[in-house]
């Protein structure tokens, strides 16, 4: 939690997910790693972030309904009758 | 399996391998719809009217993209046709995905975040942080869980987003940063509470 001369804690948090999209200009990059290296609570809302995406991306897929599911597969049927039809 | 190992199989007539194939993408082939048509009944149709256009075209399907990318394209075009477009205005939400309450008048956290990784710790706390998530995202209003889903779980880049939703890419990641911060304060709550057993 030290104090930068550039950006406040509040600030920063603001960046991160921007930081983490490559999507920020040089100097708000600057300005937030500078911030960074002497700001262990952003540091740590940081790793948050990043450990947050990465969680994301190992939801799987959810459970279909056994109803949803047959009619799908009713989609798949048609299909292999209407191939061995023609 | 890979996608193009089950479109293999599904081209020589292959049920199960279709079905997994279903079960892999439909719920985020709906995400995305959902962004396009107001009900998730409509978003489930244009759905399955996105399996039979796979299935009519899939002999066609040369590989140029990804089957992933062109699965959502389809999905996205017809979605598009169906949808009255009510998220083609994304509605930024007032709230401040961090809350102001945790900053105190300069700016400093008030109380400084924990590293998750320093609070996950076992297999089973996993497993729990994993289904936190899930319902986490699913808690998400749209268009900001069509994003997330997309981005995030689906692992797209923010520019494939920007193009299926047709949104400029700094409103894609305006939509990612506000949903990813809820997301991260609804892990940090389970964990947090996880934690205060130990």
């Amino acid at each position: 939690m030290a104090m930068t001369q550039d950006i406040t804690c509040h600030q920063a948090v603001a960046l991160v997910s921007d930081y983490l999209e490559g999507a920020l200009s040089r100097r708000d990059r600057r300005r937030l790693e500078r911030h960074l290296e002497g700001c262990e609570a952003c540091s740590a809302y940081l790793e948050q972030m990043r450990v947050t995406i990465a969680i994301s991306g190992s939801v799987g897929p959810e459970d279909l309904s056994a109803e949803a599911l047959s009619r799908l597969v009713d989609v798949f049927e048609k299909y292999r009758q209407d191939q061995s039809g023609e | 399996m890979e996608d193009e190992a089950l479109l293999e199989r599904i081209l020589g007539g292959d049920r199960d391998a279709f079905t997994e194939l279903v079960e892999r993408y439909q719920h985020s082939l709906i995400r995305l719809a959902r962004y396009f048509v107001k009900t998730e009944s409509s978003a489930e149709d244009v759905a399955q009217d996105t399996w039979i256009a796979v299935m009519k075209g899939l002999e066609k399907f040369e590989g140029r993209s990804t089957f992933k990318t062109w699965l959502f394209r389809i999905a996205a075009n017809r979605a598009r046709k169906t949808g009255a477009r009510e998220y083609r205005v994304v509605n930024v939400d007032p709230v401040d995905p961090v809350s102001s309450a945790r900053f105190n008048e300069a700016g400093m956290w008030r109380e400084a975040p924990v590293p998750f990784t320093e609070l996950i710790n076992d297999r089973l706390a996993n497993a729990d942080v994993v289904e936190a998530c899930r319902r986490a995202i699913r808690d998400l209003p749209e268009p900001q869980q069509s994003v997330v889903t997309l981005r995030d779980v689906e692992g797209l880049s923010t520019r494939e987003v920007s193009e299926l939703l047709e949104i400029s890419e700094s409103n894609v990641r305006v939509l990612l940063h506000r949903g990813r911060a809820k997301i991260r304060e609804a892990l940090e709550g389970k964990l947090k509470g996880g934690y205060s057993w130990q």
